[in-house]
């Protein structure tokens, strides 16, 4: 098995997946539990140890403290970013908490930075891959919302890094979509993705010419979703109960998150039923009941879902395209299934929307397509190549606080601009630069993405260096910065504060503690699956010697299965879980005639070659295992 | 973000061998083994293996710019050598940037003019706010044809913030202001289709120079002038109706 597989991973706001293409198509890959979709939900147990998925959702109801979801939303942003997150969601923020510092969230006695928790998340997925390959996975393509800036993509990046995985490329979310669904449709003409997620919400169009996906303009929210949704729910309850029974709750964490899960529940059968009747325990035995209609739950959300109108007309304009001109439109993300949210897009698009594809895997689906492209594609990947924009302006600070673009939204990347600088004072040293991101004409409503200064400029007169600093977008949309003064030839020297995100030294610092452990929790998860399978032959093998067949077998057959269960009982409680495998596969040799024999001869020829743990299928702790045997090398 | 310096290596040399395989090569990829080759400095035309000439088959210039993609871009190039990546990277972005600005008419003839030592009035958005926020007056030249014009239209704009700051508006007023905007929308456009006409007379100049036959300079310079004279003519309208939207609303 090759080590460098690359996966696809789809880091969402409520879950996460991870995908991986199988010969020609592209699958998800399950979890423990045999669900697909991990949960973006993070808790410390007891013993502060991580608990990441759905095992943490029960942290959200009993401790809500030490449990945090919807993490995307703060992926690299800053503390004024986030006001109106905080009066929503119920996000603990560390106390000790600088201006302009990297955002930390209290879980129980500990803080961590929002790399961090989606890095859990991310190992989490790294995980699951790993157990279904039975091989170590560290390289991924990770998906963002097409309209995240480059703090957010930085942050996503890091978040990889922390959990021990090679990024090797950022995805815009609704082009993996599309990925995933050109690849059975090798056709050419123009599509429209919308893409309504948990927290985000992107609109892409592309046009698809010969395995050539490119898009020509994006747009969208990124703090637009099913969340909102949910908050909205929430708060009406809250009033309700507040109002109706005379109880504030608002403060009762633990109240709020049940809330939360039923209105929630109520939401995703609004989506195929007419009505849903709230049921919720309130503290001193009250109860607060409502009935909802789906006419009454789509007259509510409906200035939510409307808040997608206004990036769609702005990516049709861009693209220079009327509605008309639309060939395809692709439904992406959770909140599409809400009948409501059909409608619109059917309406802005005056045509019926694709949802063959499962709305919340296409992402992770399309990304593993990517994966493959980037691992030098197969046959069904044969001349996919994806040419992506930058969402938002690049711009540059100039006098008066005006923003200078030097790169456009929309622009394919990689994308590069190259400005000159020079000197206001004789012998002047340094030039700051202020970098933004946005469309916005003065600065201070754009995003700050850094301010730097080009230190070490020859000493000159004013206005004689000539500084050549290049901006570059990378194909994950990330910004690199480099400078020279060309004058003198001498490199300017590059002083970086970064108006957000984690500096090297301390992704540096996070991955070595994560991925120390991940390394060792592999291994010993290896040792047990070792366990669990030498337990599961060592079974049967008792089985066989009572079964008639037992009798059938030669004394050398006999004396060999002997020698070498006592050789898998000898390694078996030992931690190399190679010895263990070697020991295993040898009994395994040794029993496939037993095996053979203790079949009824009516499926005795199907089954022929199957060795020992494969004929007993009973209730060894192989048996419930979700998805195809894990292949060792 | 990221920073790097960009390290000070010798401009590529006009070398005509792919340095990975050594045959004979193009001048961004080996037609012989694929590799990406270092990036040369060359101007956006050059890039494409096109004269400088204005007058550009737009769907060639797509089919190169995929066909380029195919061999240059990043994804492709992935389990690449870090130096072979960093071409990669660097060669496909100026693919980007070099279509971006000859695919569209307006960019093109403002990067030929720029290349021709050209520098254009700067008439931008940017500018009118510097402006409006250091108090000093725009540099802007007011095309003469139409002075009396935008005086007018000057006026209605003042007219109608002033009563936009008092809350009402009257409907005649936006409705004239309507109508002498979508005038300058025509004008606008029909400037682009005046600007392709000199397109010819510059296209023709080129065309002699590659046949070897003497082109003066003053030739040279009476057809950008006119160019540069009408761009210009053309970004103070677009900026016009910007600021006529804006008080709109629209």
């Amino acid at each position: 098995m090759s080590s460098d597989r690359i996966v696809g991973i789809d880091l969402g706001t409520t879950n996460s997946l991870v995908a991986y293409m199988q010969g020609e198509s592209p699958v998800v890959i399950p979890g423990e539990d045999g669900s697909n979709l991990v949960p973006s939900v993070v808790a410390l147990d007891q013993n502060n140890q991580p608990v990441i998925g759905n095992t943490a959702r029960r942290f959200l109801i009993e401790t809500p403290e030490r449990a945090v979801y919807s993490i995307k939303r703060l992926m690299g942003r800053g503390v004024e970013d986030i006001q109106e997150e905080l009066k929503l969601f119920p996000f603990r923020l560390a106390d000790d908490l600088q201006p302009g510092e990297v955002l930390r969230i209290k879980l129980g006695g500990k803080t961590f930075t929002p790399p961090e928790i989606s890095a859990l998340v991310l190992r989490q997925l790294k995980r699951n891959a790993e157990r279904y390959f039975g091989a170590p996975v560290t390289k991924a393509v990770i998906t963002v919302p097409a309209y995240f800036n480059d703090a957010q993509r930085q942050a996503t990046k890091d978040a990889g890094r922390i959990a021990g995985l090679e990024v090797l490329r950022l995805v815009n979310e609704p082009t993996a979509a599309s990925l995933a669904y050109g690849l059975d449709k090798k056709q050419n003409g123009i599509v429209a993705v919308y893409d309504l997620g948990g927290g985000t919400f992107d609109i892409s169009i592309l046009r698809l010419h010969d395995g050539i996906f490119e898009v020509i303009a994006t747009n969208g929210d990124t703090h637009l979703g099913g969340d909102d949704i949910d908050n909205l729910l929430i708060t009406i309850a809250l009033d309700d109960i507040q109002g109706d029974l005379g109880i504030d709750v608002r403060r009762n964490a633990e109240i709020v998150q049940a809330i939360r899960k039923a209105v929630i529940d109520a939401k995703i059968v609004l989506s195929s039923q007419t009505s849903i009747k709230l049921d919720i325990n309130l503290p001193q035995g009250k109860r607060y009941q409502r009935e909802i209609t789906r006419e009454q739950f789509e007259q509510l959300i409906q200035p939510i879902i409307d808040r997608t109108i206004g990036p769609v007309r702005q990516a049709l304009k861009d693209a220079g395209l009327k509605p008309e001109q639309i060939d395809e439109v692709v439904l992406v993300g959770g909140s599409t299934r809400i009948p409501k949210v059909r409608a619109l897009v059917k309406q802005l698009f005056n045509r019926e929307p694709h949802t063959d594809l499962n709305p919340d895997e296409v992402v992770a689906l399309g990304a593993a397509v990517q994966a493959n492209i980037l691992s030098g594609g197969s046959t069904a990947t044969e001349n996919m190549l994806l040419l992506d924009v930058t969402p938002l302006s690049l711009g540059i600070e100039v006098a008066g606080g005006v923003t200078d673009k030097v790169i456009l939204r929309n622009s394919t990347i990689p994308a590069s601009a190259t400005q000159f600088y020079t000197t206001q004072v004789d012998g002047q040293a340094n030039v700051a630069i202020h970098v933004l991101q946005g469309e916005r004409e003065l600065a201070k409503d754009c995003r700050s993405l850094a301010r730097f200064d080009l230190k070490g400029v020859p000493p000159m007169a004013a206005g004689m260096p000539r500084i050549e600093v290049k901006f570059l977008i990378d194909a994950n949309g990330i910004l690199h910065v480099s400078a020279r003064e060309q004058r003198s030839g001498k490199e300017a020297e590059i002083q970086v504060q970064p108006s957000y995100g984690l500096t090297d030294e301390q992704v540096e610092s996070m991955i070595l503690d994560s991925f120390d452990s991940a390394e060792e929790d592999f291994r010993q998860r290896q040792v047990i699956e070792a366990r669990n399978e030498a337990g599961t032959i060592l079974t049967a093998l008792e089985k066989g010697k009572k079964s008639p067949a037992w009798g059938k077998l030669t004394t050398d057959e006999k004396k060999r299965i002997a020698k070498l269960e006592g050789a898998l009982n000898a390694v078996g409680n030992e931690d190399d879980y190679a010895a263990i495998r070697k020991a295993i596969e040898a009994l395994n040799q040794a029993t496939t005639h037993l095996a053979e024999l203790m079949m009824d001869s009516a499926v005795s020829s199907v089954l022929k070659g199957k060795t020992m743990d494969e004929v007993d299928m009973g209730e060894g702790p192989m048996a419930p295992h979700p998805v195809a045997k894990a292949e060792f090398e | 973000m990221t920073l790097t310096s960009i390290t000070a290596k010798p401009a590529p040399e006009e070398t005509q061998t792919c340095w990975s395989c050594g045959s004979m090569r193009a001048s961004h990829f080996c037609e012989a083994c694929g590799k990406v080759q270092p990036p040369a400095p060359v101007d956006y035309f050059t890039f494409f293996g096109l004269p400088r000439k204005l007058n550009i088959d737009v769907a060639l210039l797509d089919r190169d710019f995929y066909e380029l993609s195919r061999k240059l871009h990043p994804d492709l190039n992935a389990r690449a050598g870090s130096q072979e990546q960093e071409w990669s990277l660097q060669q496909s972005s100026r693919l980007n940037d070099a279509h971006r600005v000859l695919k569209d008419p307006i960019k093109r003839t403002e990067y030929l003019l720029k290349l021709e030592g050209v520098e254009l009035e700067e008439q931008s958005k940017s500018a009118t706010e510097q402006a409006r926020v250091t108090g000093q007056l725009k540099k802007q030249v007011v095309p003469p044809d139409l002075l009396e014009e935008v005086f007018e239209l000057n006026m209605q704009l003042e007219e109608l913030r002033a009563q936009k700051k008092m809350g009402e508006d009257d409907p005649a007023l936006i409705e004239e202001i309507g109508r002498q905007k979508l005038e300058l929308e025509e004008k606008h456009e029909a400037l682009l289709e005046e600007l392709k006409k000199y397109w010819k007379g510059w296209d023709a100049l080129i065309d002699r120079q590659l046949a070897r036959q003497a082109v003066s300079q003053e030739e040279r310079k009476q057809v950008r002038d006119k160019m540069v004279d009408l761009l210009n003519r053309r970004n103070y309208i677009r900026n016009l109706v910007r600021d006529v939207s804006e008080v709109l609303g629209d």
